[in-house]
């Protein structure tokens, strides 16, 4: 896709996005264009609406912001949030930060690296679970956390990441 | 008659099953006919006792806000039904009954001005924020010229709380003597240091007394729009100060017209993307301008060239959230707590392996062994504390031997440390100096926005040089080497993160040798290129 972006014009690059793609994008875009520092809310949007940045929205973006297709790649490349690609069903954000290490963090990521067999930005085969490390969830008190999706698990073991795996997968029933 | 029951909102206090008992309280009550109204608090911070759930006993002799109430916990969902066996809407005994939470010395103990209503409100109710004391100290600041604001400011001591502990009033002044049409106050709500939580929970907790401090800024620097940014792994702040910010405009405390004064101030939340160094004051700017959150270079000063290039005052939530305080009773009231220069209170957070994990909120001047052990009750495992690292991952880890250190900027610096953002993090006898060094590192090389060479390569050296020293490959070179690059990255770096990445890394090396100097068990692959 990213080939097809460098050569071919922008009216039909906008048609390389599949069409609820390019419809989230264009909703993202009327929705924050006008405010000043535009471009994070508008990528927050779309990754909110589809689950990624699909590259293919890139040009798409600069072209509306009239910024350079450099500045709006860059933003995605720095985020460690804003993904490019689709994520499992559920994404599943370990923290690897020192209260968590504190309280057996590091063990914790071993074994949930061992259940899921997955390393960090990985997605299960069954398309279930991606892996992502984060950097401190603030329940610091409560340690090791575990964050799936949005909702936040404190004093985790493997024991109860089992019991969350099943809960998750319960709730999107 | 209606009986109120609160169970807390905070994300940590939902992160260990509040939600469920929330859901059961109102299941039990409607299966046993009970008029109980369930009130959805932040937490009182003691987070061991969480799910806390308490009960308004009216008329029950009350003494201040919130004195009244009785308190159960830690509350399982098993335990609901009993509790409404054990009649606890009317205070009844429980294995759980904790009695009134003023009389738990954890909590009675401290002193409590910037979190005075955190756990005792409904954080997005603003008539209970206006009934505990809210928005009084915006009115005084409505009634004040701009620069008798900032004096105030000045005069209450208060320092920055996002870290760097820099005058609130002098950088207040300056942004007011910056002559521009347009400023902005931002709030810094990028908390991103492992072992702090407060602003979190006072987002959750008290989010209107954030926004009547980012007004009552607005109001002395002649600014009328303001931000917050916030760290998108806080989703339940973000809904917090969502409906905070609906209800302030709704009752025109926020807007055209603050409070009948003809005044405005408009104010938005734009979340972050999981980037670190974004709570760096001058990336955060970038990345709310739309780009790569990368340092810049000071001078220009915020104050002065800002957001947008407009003077801006960017300050911590915990700052901001002080304000109202002071403006409400006054620069000496505030300015009475605490010690040394460091003037008022601190919300200390006590994490990781600890017993009673918590907010304290206390005047400048205790020491860390009262915190680890008065309050927090020593290690969560048992065994004896080793360590302890404050403030945040570029704080440095501190042996038994400096636990007097008293809580103040000043004494923490005469010991190479950082009291930083107030984040105490205990470890005990099992943790591994080396690795924590080692991670460290790693840490800033993830983290790194790349615009200066010692942080974004030195941080990459540095894990490669300690792997060196852990798999015993020419130590004690390497350990010089070490030694070298940690000053290159403390003199040569932009800003706090490669210039304090050092910290944990030298007082590790210097506190805990003996875990640099263990036998080699590393596999080779650790050594040289692999």
């Amino acid at each position: 896709m990213r080939k097809a972006a460098e050569q071919i014009p922008l009216k039909v690059v906008t048609h390389a996005l599949p069409p609820e793609q390019a419809r989230a994008v264009q909703a993202a875009l009327d929705a924050h264009r006008n405010s000043p520092g535009a471009l994070l809310p508008i990528l927050h949007a779309v990754q909110d609406a589809l689950g990624h940045v699909p590259e293919a929205a890139v040009p798409v973006i600069a072209h509306d912001l009239n910024q350079s297709r450099a500045e709006v790649h860059g933003m995605l490349s720095f985020y460690h949030y804003f993904r490019t690609q689709p994520s499992g069903r559920h994404v599943v954000y370990l923290c690897r930060a020192e209260a968590c290490q504190s309280m057996g963090a590091r063990e914790l990521e071993a074994q949930v690296k061992q259940r899921l067999g997955i390393d960090f930005h990985e997605t299960t085969g069954d398309g279930q679970f991606t892996l992502e490390p984060v950097y401190c969830l603030g329940n610091c008190a409560c340690a090791p956390s575990v964050m799936v999706d949005k909702t936040l698990y404190g004093r985790v073991d493997a024991e109860r990441f089992e019991t969350l795996l099943v809960e998750t997968a319960e709730a999107a029933k | 008659m209606t009986t109120t029951v609160y169970v807390s909102r905070d994300a940590s206090a939902l992160a260990v099953g509040a939600e469920r008992i929330a859901r059961a309280i109102v299941e039990q009550a409607a299966r046993r006919g009970a008029d109980v109204r369930v009130v959805r608090n932040g937490s009182r911070g003691m987070f061991w006792l969480e799910p806390l759930v308490e009960v308004e006993r009216t008329g029950a002799g009350q003494q201040g806000p919130g004195a009244g109430r009785v308190a159960y916990g830690p509350v399982g969902e098993r335990d609901v039904a009993a509790l409404f066996d054990a009649d606890f809407l009317r205070g009844g005994a429980h294995a759980l009954r904790l009695g009134a939470v003023a009389d738990i010395p954890y909590f009675g103990r401290q002193e409590r001005l910037t979190f005075a209503r955190v756990g005792i409100t409904d954080p997005v109710s603003l008539d209970d924020y206006r009934a505990h004391g809210g928005l009084a100290g915006l009115g005084k600041a409505l009634d004040m010229a701009p620069a008798d604001i900032v004096k105030t400011v000045t005069d209450s001591g208060l320092r920055g709380r996002g870290g760097a502990a820099f005058p609130a009033g002098i950088k207040w002044n300056t942004a007011l003597g910056a002559q521009d049409a347009q400023k902005y106050i931002v709030c810094n709500a990028d908390e991103g240091d492992s072992g702090t939580f407060s602003d979190r929970m006072l987002m959750e907790g008290d989010p209107f007394v954030l926004i009547e401090g980012m007004i009552i800024a607005g109001l002395a620097v002649g600014a009328t729009q303001g931000y917050i940014y916030l760290r998108c792994e806080y989703p339940h702040a973000h809904e917090a100060l969502k409906s905070a910010i609906a209800a302030a405009y709704a009752n025109r405390v926020l807007g055209a017209d603050i409070l009948g004064s003809g005044k405005r101030f408009d104010l938005e939340v734009r979340l972050g993307a999981g980037a670190y160094i974004c709570g760096e004051e001058t990336s955060l700017l970038d990345s709310l301008e739309g780009k790569r959150g990368q340092v810049r270079p000071k001078p220009p000063l915020p104050a002065i060239k800002g957001l947008f290039g407009k003077p801006t005052i960017i300050n911590n939530v915990i700052t901001l959230a002080s304000v109202p305080i002071i403006l409400d009773k006054g620069a000496q009231y505030y300015r009475d707590f605490g010690m040394g220069r460091s003037r008022g209170t601190l919300p200390l957070q006590l994490a990781g392996n600890i017993r009673h994990g918590g907010l304290v909120e206390k005047a400048f001047g205790l020491t860390l062994r009262e915190l680890l052990y008065d309050y927090g009750g020593g290690s969560a495992s048992g065994r004896p504390i080793r360590a302890v690292q404050v403030g945040g991952p570029l704080g440095a880890y501190l042996p038994e031997s400096q636990f007097d250190t008293p809580i103040d900027y000043e004494a923490f610096a005469a010991i190479k440390g950082m009291l930083g953002h107030g984040g105490i993090v205990a470890f005990d006898d099992t943790v591994d100096m080396a690795q924590q060094a080692r991670f460290a590192m790693e840490f800033c090389a993830i983290e790194s926005c790349g615009k200066c060479t010692p942080c974004r390569i030195g941080s990459t050296r540095g894990v490669e040089v300690i792997d060196r020293i852990i798999a015993d490959h020419s130590r004690a070179m390497n350990t010089t080497l070490l030694r070298d690059l940690c000053d290159t990255m403390v003199n040569g770096s932009l800003c706090a993160l490669g210039g304090l990445t050092p910290y944990p890394v030298l007082s590790a090396l210097e506190h805990f040798p003996e875990d640099f100097s263990k036998d080699a068990v590393l596999p080779l692959s650790a050594v040289g290129g692999g």
